[in-house]
């Protein structure tokens, strides 16, 4: 079966999501966006290369800092970016969601970059527009996050550099969490020795094991010989959905205080993609601790974004010479 | 089909470059930067020939990659080796180095990429090799060899550490 993300020649064409893809491709990612990040130190912090590429941000969901980013980067590039908020636009008023894309198209835009609740929508966003467009998943429903997941790796890459040795814990709602399916995906594919994921039964998935990952629900067992922690954000409507009972007991369980994190390897890194309910899931000292790279993953976004979108954009010309 | 191009000999061409660079750029404290990999050997085998202390500060090499005009053509460069400027630019006196100047192209991604990291006082163009075919009003000042090829000819850099020319020519159709 053919990956649809990729063009022919296995270039990236869309990013929908890390599954599928192979190791040479999430290496290029992290490559390209190695180089990308030395322009944040030029006096002028952008290069031409997307110059006259318009770039549309199609929100179905509030987002701060992935919308941000994601506009940062195309603008590093020199695209030009608009931001659709979507319940204030056209679905608003009744148009479908097909509609509102190919008006879209007709204004000759060059690449969505899409989020919305629904899993899954990313991709048929991918099915349905114009050969020339090309679609970025900024996270679908509980689905996949991509380019955090490379943002991620890439975090992790330039502080610990050889995959393989590596043991990493994911701890808290992984059930729900398109982030956490992603980078689960993504460490799989670069080789980790060793993914654990930790948190209460309620929020793991039933089938965890066969995602290729351990699975711990007490802290300590799961935390120790670990080099990378990531934690991830706790929904509010998981406790008013009868998962859990109360944020402080969550927290006396698996947040991350600086204790527990004792436990993991002393140069362990702790990561969480944000944004962060502090005394929720980590512990404020822990988040600000220096051991935390959470505020290095926000700039990382940039590059790993720049890169996504170069390479995606950079496909279309074997997109148009098979047209 | 590959024409030999041993009858050039570099390290004569360069012996003389070096002597212009001194008598241009002698008073001027100058900086010097290499375009991507053929210019970035050139301006090192220059910096080898001249004092020491001629530039003010270790080569900087430019990578032009996302400055090229081509990119909805031909898409991402392979291998993106990043630009490395390590001095400031701005009110300084530039050598911009390249191996060979053909369409001008090049030279003018790296000077829209210099122009971003600062704006210096001025900049000069040295190359080993300008041959014709510019499509740019852009002239190097400092010049190894002017030679003569056809329009389906390409002449390049080869190797780094035993610097060679190396003449290629395409099918008749290119």
């Amino acid at each position: 079966m053919t990956n649809n993300q990729l063009t022919e020649n296995g270039h990236l064409r869309h990013f929908l999501t890390i599954e599928g893809l192979k190791r040479p491709l999430l290496t290029e990612i992290m490559d390209r966006a190695e180089q990308f990040s030395s322009i944040s130190h030029q006096q002028v912090k952008k290069v031409p290369l997307l110059r006259g590429k318009t770039i549309v941000n199609l929100f179905f969901e509030n987002s701060t800092r992935t919308r941000t980013t994601f506009e940062l980067a195309a603008k590093r590039l020199s695209a030009d970016v608009m931001n659709l908020n979507i319940s204030t636009s056209a679905t608003s008023k009744g148009e479908s969601l097909l509609d509102t894309l190919h008006n879209l198209e007709a204004m000759h835009c060059d690449m969505f970059v899409v989020r919305h609740n629904q899993s899954g929508a990313a991709e048929f966003i991918a099915q349905h527009v114009a050969p020339h467009v090309s679609v970025i998943n900024a996270g679908d429903g509980c689905h996949a996050h991509p380019t955090q997941a490379m943002l991620d790796m890439f975090t992790i890459r330039r502080h610990k550099q050889h995959f393989p040795d590596l043991r990493v814990a994911i701890i808290g709602d992984i059930l729900h969490s398109r982030v956490a399916r992603s980078q689960i995906q993504a460490l799989a594919t670069l080789g980790v020795g060793e993914i654990r994921v930790i948190g209460p039964k309620t929020l793991l998935p039933s089938d965890c094991r066969t995602l290729g990952v351990h699975v711990y629900h007490d802290m300590e067992a799961g935390l120790k010989d670990v080099d990378v922690i990531i934690t991830l954000r706790l929904q509010h409507e998981r406790m008013e959905g009868a998962l859990l009972p109360s944020a402080r007991e969550y927290f006396h369980c698996y947040g991350l205080t600086e204790d527990k994190l004792s436990i993991a390897n002393p140069d362990a890194i702790v990561m969480h993609p944000g944004p962060i309910n502090r005394g929720v899931e980590i512990a404020s000292t822990v988040a600000d601790g220096s051991q935390s790279v959470i505020l290095e993953q926000v700039t990382h976004g940039i590059a790993v974004r720049m890169a996504v979108m170069s390479m995606a954009l950079g496909s279309q010309s074997e997109v148009e010479t098979h047209a | 089909m590959t024409t030999s191009a041993e009858k050039i000999d570099i390290q004569s061409l360069l012996q003389t470059m070096a002597n212009d660079v001194h008598q241009l750029l002698a008073d001027k404290n100058p900086l010097i930067i290499g375009i991507h990999s053929g210019g970035a050997w050139i301006a090192e085998a220059l910096t080898d020939i001249l004092d020491p202390t001629f530039f003010d500060a270790p080569l900087g090499t430019l990578n032009i990659a996302y400055y090229r005009d081509d990119f909805t053509r031909i898409g991402m460069h392979p291998q993106v080796t990043p630009s490395d400027l390590p001095f400031s630019i701005d009110d300084r006196h530039l050598l911009l180095v390249d191996d060979v100047l053909h369409s001008g192209r090049t030279v003018r991604a790296a000077l829209n990429e210099i122009f971003d990291y600062g704006r210096p006082a001025s900049v000069t163009l040295a190359v080993l090799i300008e041959r014709n075919g510019h499509e740019l009003p852009i002239h190097a000042d400092i010049i190894g060899q002017s030679i003569s090829l056809e329009a389906n000819q390409h002449i390049k850099l080869t190797n780094h550490t035993d610097l060679q020319l190396e003449i290629t020519t395409n099918g008749a159709n290119e």
